[in-house]
């Protein structure tokens, strides 16, 4: 199988404490991978590491054939904090632009990113007028700026209503199908059933690296919170 | 380090302040006030020897403030983050601020010496030109140094007290309260090492001596070394990989 991340024995400290410890993993190419796990088991200190802005202590993270966060991957990595981080005081236009212009995109892409996000009517308003769940869509419409060989999202769905929520998992799975690698992380365990591959995380280490139907297969349960709970029992 | 990056984000930072128009009018408008109130308190004999010096020092202490915010702000919202894992360099960060603020103070300086030479009539030997251009040059220095005190800030309670911590010394002993020869040994050599010395000197010997540029260019070019090396050392306190 194609890899578009490797990661090899990943060791990450914060403030003298093991976050990640050997932490090992492969995400297939074209595919949408969910990270899930607890809030606090190490799931955006290990997306932090992909991207290339987390201080590593030891172990390897290699993205499309490259040590992470070197700067051939710059234009090719997209990176969604788990808070959205945009300029509230433009508006949602204004920022697609900068971002875009940073990145070296073509301005049309930022009306095709707005229209993913379900936002291409709104672009004049300014992004601290938003709800917060229209800001983490205007955070991730970002990164879909310039076609992004990988996609790396932290928590893209949290607070969204379930429409929303449906046609972002939609979204993600056309990008994987035009070819862009996705990881993406959630602490409800429900989002599990909608990704190709799951990695399960619990306290800085790696439970599972499997797929939905294999972890049903395996635990007996229908239900994926259910079959985290039996896997981490077994 | 690209052009094309540094001017999309100065041309960001000043859209933002765009969208914050009492900032604007707070800028524009606060330091004309104060050197009214400084010129009613003086008298005309007092002013001119003072005015000046003060219009550098206004757009230096505003701008420290503003930009050590901003810049905290980018930090601490998560967007410098983003922008780290994007192709940009770290100067192309600090240059966009460094431009959009540089911009800004000359928008300010302008205004403020307008006031001061058209309203206040405002009497001195040497070239206004030359007056306004240095209190560019100040608000330039102030906000590469407010560029990289923000790197030591890691909350707006911490950013703002840098101004009392690392601006009020230098303007209490930059030569306005006290001549420099009248002051202790110790105090006038931490005084000969700080930047504000040399934009306080420059100021006072246009004008009140009238000197020209070629008089201050040691000055300038002092002023100048201190913006480029809060900048450089700026640079270095950025960081793509963190905790």
């Amino acid at each position: 199988m194609n890899y578009a991340i490797e990661i090899d024995g990943l060791d990450v400290e914060r403030g003298g404490r093991p976050v990640l410890q050997g932490l090992s993993a492969r995400l297939a190419a074209g595919k949408v991978t969910g990270l899930l796990g607890p809030s606090g088991c190490g799931k955006t200190t290990l997306i932090r590491s992909i991207v290339g802005v987390q201080k590593v202590a030891g172990g390897s993270v290699t993205v499309l054939g490259r040590p992470a966060g070197s700067a051939g991957l710059r234009r090719r990595v997209a990176y969604v904090t788990q808070s959205p981080s945009v300029y509230a005081d433009l508006t949602i236009d204004e920022n697609l632009r900068y971002f875009a212009r940073v990145i070296g995109a073509p301005t049309e892409t930022v009306a095709e990113a707005l229209a993913a996000v379900d936002l291409a009517r709104s672009g004049d308003r300014l992004v601290g007028t938003l709800s917060g769940g229209q800001r983490s869509r205007v955070s991730l419409a970002c990164a879909l700026l310039g076609k992004p060989d990988v996609l790396v999202l932290d928590e893209p769905t949290v607070g969204l209503d379930p429409v929303l929520r449906r046609d972002l998992w939609a979204l993600f799975h056309r990008l994987a199908d035009d070819g862009a690698t996705l990881l993406v992380s959630s602490h409800v365990m429900d989002e599990a059933a909608r990704c190709d591959r799951l990695l399960l995380m619990r306290e800085g280490a790696l439970v599972a690296d499997t797929t939905p139907g294999d972890l049903r297969e395996r635990t007996g349960e229908q239900d994926m919170e259910a079959a985290f709970l039996r896997l981490v029992e077994q | 380090m690209s052009p094309r990056i540094t001017a999309a984000t100065a041309a960001r930072v000043l859209q933002q302040i765009r969208h914050d128009r009492r900032t604007i009018a707070l800028l524009l408008i606060v330091p004309s006030a104060l050197l009214f109130l400084l010129s009613e308190m003086l008298g005309s004999v007092q002013f001119d020897r003072l005015g000046a010096p003060m219009l550098g020092m206004f757009p230096f202490i505003t701008m420290f403030l503003v930009t050590s915010i901003a810049m905290l702000r980018e930090r601490t919202t998560g967007t410098l983050e983003r922008l780290m894992t994007m192709p940009l360099a770290k100067l192309d960060v600090l240059g966009g601020y460094g431009i959009a603020f540089a911009l800004l103070a000359a928008v300010q300086a302008l205004v403020t010496s307008g006031f001061v030479f058209l309203v206040l009539a405002l009497d001195t030997p040497g070239s206004p030109a030359l007056i306004v251009g240095l209190a560019v040059l100040d608000a330039v220095l102030g906000s590469a140094l407010g560029l990289l005190a923000s790197a030591f800030a890691s909350s707006e309670f911490q950013a703002v007290q840098f101004m009392p911590a690392f601006v009020l010394p230098q303007i209490l002993l930059c030569g306005l309260f006290v001549p420099r020869d009248e002051m202790a040994g110790w105090l006038d050599a931490i005084a000969s090492v700080l930047p504000l010395t040399f934009a306080f000197d420059a100021l006072d010997a246009v004008a009140v001596q009238g000197d020209d540029l070629a008089a201050v260019s040691g000055e300038i070019a002092v002023l100048a070394a201190f913006t480029a090396a809060a900048i450089g050392l700026g640079a270095l306190t950025l960081r793509r990989r963190t905790d």
